[in-house]
């Protein structure tokens, strides 16, 4: 097992929002040995989420991005390392390989490779005009097609898709979301949440294409259209896919840790290599408020809660994680979801939909499981407040609107 | 460029320059102020940058807007000036401001 005495040189694989949080969370508890840091984009570490909103939305520049300015790294004697690729890793050795030769040795690794977002496997996925949204230089290169006017077709109804809908129709174009399902984030939510994100979204100028599929993507010199499966045809000046990730797992699985759906870890981050660590959207752990059910999260707190999980255990102390959380951006919308809402059998509504201000509670059993907050801040707090103590309140109660969410969290068992 | 002042709860001061434009969330973050979390980034999605505003300010920095007070519901130590500091921007106005930390964000 190991232990903060042994660890003096720590390489971090990885520079996205889990492998900068890591380097920090390390330093901030007065780890003084060596911190290398890994990322293949040219930029230090930045938050990906505002890359579908306000970044899309010209809103907010690069230099805002940065989880911390580029100068902190050298200040607090973190080595960063970009754009460099680590392209294979000897456990026998404890040794990681740069493209180009250069060997790193390490006492701790943490795998904070992240995920890359999956290209439409159809004819046509590569022509100019046809992009996926991971980076930011995956969003600066559609600026020049993301212009007023411009028909902007959306390939699957994610949360990255509709949020790169309503930037395009706040920005002036025409948007034609494409789902292969019979509705919207059919992956992520309920269908009376995804009915209500359908209806406004609608109402915004949206046009869906629900149940269909695309053959290929028309085009010579860049994109025309989208050529549909039941024979009928899309125009489009630019395309953007969101149809899922698949997690970087190559590494991993070329030094043979044990892979999943993700590079699996206990509950301390540690893969079936004790000094080795993944954290963020590459790996799968126990959720402590799930019965230590694996999962892999794709999101913010996952990637800053390994972070801190994993600079705790190098530390030998422990971090205790929170409660699953997430949020959504789209026109006036807050949509705020505590908890993992996977295998709820009950949905029980607290205010009016048409209000635009409303919560939906996942229960399983009697167990209040998750929650999805539109424009209703306490009750996304109050929810996860009674996720992370196991507490949970009556259907009859929560739908109660006449008693604020404060009193009944106060009041919850 | 604007000063800000932050006060940890033991009363350690940090004082960081910061550009007109950004939040005095971000000024903190960038600064490694210890003691101000905000693992959102400053959309307003996780309550972990709570502030209290020191009183003298408090007009100035302006009022929490209703999704603000409502998540601020739900901090701890919850006290008149507080504020989430994702949410008040840095103005050439607010040279000078000063804003203390609660003990702890969760």
């Amino acid at each position: 097992m190991v232990s903060s005495g042994e660890i003096n040189r720590v390489v971090i694989i990885g520079a996205g929002q889990a492998g900068g949080e890591a380097a920090q969370r390390l330093r901030q508890a007065g780890y003084q040995g060596d911190i290398t840091l890994i990322g293949e984009e040219p930029a230090p570490p930045y938050q990906r989420p505002p890359l579908s909103k306000a970044y899309l939305a010209g809103d907010l520049p690069m230099e805002r991005l940065l989880l911390r300015p580029a100068s902190v790294y050298a200040e607090e004697k973190v080595a960063l390392l970009t754009p460099k690729r680590a392209v294979w890793i000897d456990r026998a050795n404890k040794r990681v390989r740069l493209e180009g030769g250069r060997e790193i040795p390490y006492d701790a690794l943490v795998l904070a490779t992240g995920a890359r977002a999956r290209k439409l496997p159809i004819v046509g996925a590569d022509l100019p005009g046809v992009h996926l949204l991971r980076t930011a230089a995956d969003v600066d290169s559609m600026r020049e097609r993301f212009v007023s006017g411009a028909r902007l077709t959306v390939i699957g109804a994610g949360y990255i898709g509709l949020e790169v809908a309503a930037i395009g129709r706040k920005l002036g174009l025409e948007v034609t979301v494409i789902e292969m399902a019979a509705r919207p984030l059919a992956r992520v939510t309920s269908p009376e949440v995804a009915g209500f994100f359908l209806d406004e979204h609608t109402s915004q100028g949206v046009r869906f294409m629900l149940g269909a599929q695309p053959a290929l993507i028309r085009g010579t010199e860049r994109v025309s259209g989208v050529a549909m499966v039941d024979g009928g045809e899309v125009p489009a000046d630019i395309i953007v896919a969101g149809i899922g990730v698949t997690p970087e797992t190559a590494l991993a699985q070329q030094c043979g840790l044990t892979v999943e759906n993700g590079v699996v870890t206990d509950a301390q981050c540690r893969t079936s290599d004790p000094h080795i660590f993944a954290i963020g959207d590459c790996a799968a752990r126990p959720m402590a408020h799930y019965g230590n059910r694996v999962c892999r999260l794709e999101s913010v707190h996952n990637a800053v809660e390994g972070a801190k999980v994993v600079a705790a255990t190098l530390m030998g102390g422990a971090h205790t994680v929170e409660a699953p959380w997430f949020w959504s951006d789209q026109y006036d919308l807050k949509l705020q979801i505590a908890g993992l809402f996977q295998g709820y059998d009950r949905v029980v509504l607290r205010g009016v939909m048409a209000d635009r201000a409303f919560a939906v509670f996942y229960y399983k059993g009697e167990k209040l499981i998750a929650v999805d907050a539109i424009n209703r801040p306490a009750e996304y707090l109050g929810a996860k407040m009674l996720i992370q103590t196991g507490r949970s309140l009556a259907p009859a109660e929560i739908a109660d609107t006449s008693r604020p969410m404060k009193e009944l969290v106060a009041a919850a068992r | 460029m604007p000063k800000i002042t932050y006060i940890e709860s033991s009363g350690k001061e940090h004082v960081v320059e910061a550009p007109v434009g950004q939040t005095v969330m971000e000024a903190a973050v960038k600064h490694a102020v210890p003691g101000i979390d905000a693992d959102c980034g400053g959309a307003c999605a996780c309550a972990t940058c709570h502030v209290y505003v020191d009183p003298a300010w408090t007009a100035k920095t302006g009022e929490a807007s209703s999704m603000e007070q409502s998540m601020l519901d739900f901090a701890n130590d919850v006290e008149e000036n507080s504020r989430l500091s994702c949410q008040i921007k840095i103005t050439a106005e607010l040279d000078g401001l000063t804003v203390r930390l609660p003990k702890s964000q969760h």
